[in-house]
């Protein structure tokens, strides 16, 4: 499947910033079911894209600017050419054996609630993947998907207390689960054309993948409780979500920051169609 | 001290000056001593004691000396250790041979929170990650040296070096007179050379050296104001700092210049918002990638906790034969390994007999001194040991050395062990002789940490 992406960041203060230095992941890399066709990435501010791959394997850009800024847009527009591989990602980069995704963070450490929650799913018999399929139903079948209650600074365990988040809680559950079964995990970030047509959306999407041996990485998507598909464009990876945000700023001086996020998806290509 | 009654050659002359001299005036000094540490303002703050949040680390005023030619043989046994783990770190955050080797484990490394996935594959300036380490040695006999603990992150305590010298030259000046002590005052020369010299080859001109403090609140402020004021290089907080365009400026009256070389004492976790955690205000936004453009260094490197770590410690022998091919001159303490199912049944079988530490522990903090314990304490620490083994080592209890020290009773043998401060710059290795003494002021004890109740000796290094 043909997808373009229209990814519009702004950022409006009241008065405005001295400075502002920003990292971005916001460039998709090809892998094997994915197929980067073009993609710019655009500041609003007259600035140097400085692009570099993080430990991970993503694509950042940076940036500093100097103020006065009273606006700041960042501006995606690309096209990817997507496969469904059932959510099987192979020829991703990757920088380190699976096992480093077996790491604790403090997004996703397990509390004994999650830790709780995983056994029982662990002591089912079946084969990982199953097991695996099975974590990502139960958080599916178990949240509630309600935005605003959480932000990016909720932990696994909380957001496991309240039984409900946003896409990103989500991943965050799955991962510190399936690490605390053993299985290398990690979060996701990206973005995911809707089947209902709600192409406008207000952020990306955020799913996770873990690690089989026989397998190797399969990507896992509880907030919509399916297997990745073609419908999902991955962009960045990371232990949790600060590792794959798309982006991390600091800002000096400025006040009443006003953030909206416009999010685009649309099937490009009805030929392309499998 | 050789035991009771054998006096090492070393303190001969100390042991006749000690006889000669009455107790009132040993009395005498010592307090003055504390009145001069008070006056000074040299106070250590002590995490999780409310009433005593700043206190004096107690200072005995009899110095521990070593002979040349042992301080010798210490002095190369350190370098040899230091030029090791600086290679090994280029290897764990580079090529990773001696994970393919099988010398150390995969998961000990990348499963290690103190491992920085964000130094994969990036080079730092001369391939040096430690330029500044204080390795804790002890000694258990007349030959050997044993080294408890690699600090590669940020050590502290040369500051007490450096102070205690300068207290025992005001207050005892004949004992210089008698005893030739090599000097410890270039030391701040020394690590300034050192910084220098670990510029990025893209700085031009003569590198601009700062030190990078979390500020006012942290327990070892004084010893960063103190260290930035002996070598005569700014002291900064990180909101006098910013980067742009991948080069780190300092702001000054002047306008901003450009910093070359950071002398950090700020954990890799607050350096940078945009990479490590994003709530702190301590680092400097962007300097990751400041650091990894190549356009300023850090010291130490980010990531050196892969060296110092307790798990890592135990593969040390191996690390030394891998790297440079030789035997290793400093010895390790024998530890089992908890995360290893034969060696955690050691442990859980002879707990009474061993000194159980947490691998992530630091400042004694979270240690089972078995023969000290009571059954309620080995009982907590079985029960951790059994639910998280990875998270701690076991080592026997060393039969430590002790040192002649004052104490209430007159002067009685205490436990005692040397932190030297190693210093890796671009060319060669610097090691000021001595270090930083501390010992256990309570009869009997093996802890010496100044946070839980440890004193500090000057260390005499003689020239002959």
């Amino acid at each position: 499947m043909r997808i373009r992406i229209v990814h519009e960041t702004l950022y409006r203060y009241d008065t405005p910033a001295k400075s502002a230095i920003q990292l971005l992941r916001m460039t998709p890399r090809n892998h094997d079911s994915q197929y980067v066709v073009r993609w710019r990435v655009d500041v609003s501010e007259d600035c140097r894209l400085d692009q570099r791959e993080d430990a991970f394997g993503n694509l950042t850009h940076s940036f500093t600017l100097d103020g006065p800024i009273s606006e700041l847009r960042i501006g995606v527009d690309g096209e990817v050419e997507t496969q469904d591989t059932a959510g099987v990602i192979r020829g991703t980069v990757e920088r380190f054996p699976a096992s480093l995704y077996l790491r604790e963070t403090d997004l996703t450490k397990p509390d004994d609630a999650i830790v709780e929650f995983a056994e029982k799913i662990g002591k089912r018999k079946g084969a990982s993947l199953e097991k695996l399929h099975r974590l990502n139903a139960s958080i599916f079948e178990g949240f509630t998907f309600l935005p605003n209650e959480t932000d990016t600074k909720t932990t696994a365990a909380e957001s496991f207390a309240m039984k409900s988040g946003v896409c990103q809680d989500y991943s965050h559950v799955f991962v510190a689960s399936a690490r605390h079964l053993g299985i290398p995990a990690r979060y996701v970030g990206g973005y995911f054309l809707r089947g209902d047509g709600m192409n406008q959306q207000q952020a990306g999407h955020a799913w996770s993948e873990a690690y089989l041996d026989d397998l190797g990485w399969v990507a896992f998507d509880p907030a919509n409780g399916i297997a990745a598909t073609d419908a999902h464009i991955r962009v960045a990876i990371g232990l949790d979500y600060m590792g794959a945000a798309p982006v991390r700023g600091v800002r000096f001086g400025g006040t009443g920051e006003k953030l909206s996020v416009n999010v685009n998806l649309d099937q490009s290509s009805r030929q392309s169609q499998s | 001290m050789n035991g009771p009654g054998g006096v090492r050659p070393a303190y001969a002359m100390l042991a006749k000056w000690l006889e000669a001299t009455p107790r009132e005036v040993i009395d005498y000094r010592r307090r003055e001593a504390e009145f001069i540490f008070r006056r000074i303002g040299i106070t250590f703050a002590v995490y999780g004691n409310a009433e005593a949040q700043e206190r004096l680390i107690p200072f005995d005023i009899i110095p521990r000396i070593l002979m040349a030619d042992e301080w010798k043989k210490l002095a190369k046994g350190l370098e040899q250790r230091v030029t090791a783990i600086n290679h090994y770190l280029k290897d764990i955050y580079g090529k990773r041979e001696i994970m393919r080797a099988g010398k150390v484990p995969e998961d000990l490394i990348f499963e290690n929170p103190v491992f920085r996935p964000e130094m994969n594959g990036k080079p730092v300036p001369h391939n040096i990650y430690v330029h500044i380490a204080g390795i804790d040695v002890v000694r258990v006999n007349e030959n050997d040296f044993y080294v408890l603990e690699d600090n590669t992150r940020v050590p502290s305590g040369v500051s007490y070096m450096l102070e205690n010298r300068e207290i025992m030259l005001r207050l005892f000046p004949e004992l210089f007179i008698d005893h030739r002590v090599e000097p410890v005052d270039n030391y701040p020369d020394e690590l300034l050379t050192t910084l220098k010299s670990v510029a990025p080859v893209s700085s031009s001109g003569e590198p601009n050296v700062v030190l990078l403090t979390p500020g006012i609140y942290n327990s070892a402020y004084y010893e960063h104001s103190f260290l930035a004021d002996k070598l005569g290089i700014e002291i900064v907080e990180g909101r006098d700092l910013f980067v742009k365009s991948n080069i780190l400026y300092m702001r000054t009256t002047e306008g901003p210049q450009r910093v070359d070389v950071i002398y950090r004492r700020v954990d890799d976790d607050y350096l940078d918002p945009l990479v490590f955690r994003p709530d702190s205000s301590l680092g400097v936004p962007g300097l990751m990638s400041a650091y990894q453009a190549g356009n300023v260094t850090l010291a130490n490197a980010v990531g050196t906790g892969v060296a110092d770590d307790k798990a890592v410690y135990s593969y040390m022998p191996e690390i030394v034969k891998f790297y440079l091919g030789e035997e290793p001159l400093l010895k390790n303490v024998e530890t089992w390994r908890c995360r290893e199912k034969d060696h955690l049944k050691y442990v859980l079988d002879n707990i009474d007999e061993l000194v159980v530490k947490e691998v992530h522990g630091s400042g004694g903090y979270g240690m089972l001194i078995g023969p000290k314990a009571d059954k309620n304490q080995i009982d907590t620490f079985r029960h951790k040991l059994k639910t998280d083994p990875r998270n701690y080592i076991a080592q026997p209890t060393l039969a430590l050395s002790t040192c002649p020290t004052a104490v209430n009773e007159g002067v009685a043998p205490r436990h005692v062990d040397l932190r030297p401060f190693v210093l890796t710059g671009r060319n060669r290795v610097r090691i000021v002789p001595g270090g930083l003494t501390r010992v256990a002021l309570e009869k009997g004890s093996l802890v010496v940490n100044s946070s839980q109740g440890g004193g500090t000796k000057d260390t005499w290094v003689l020239d002959r």
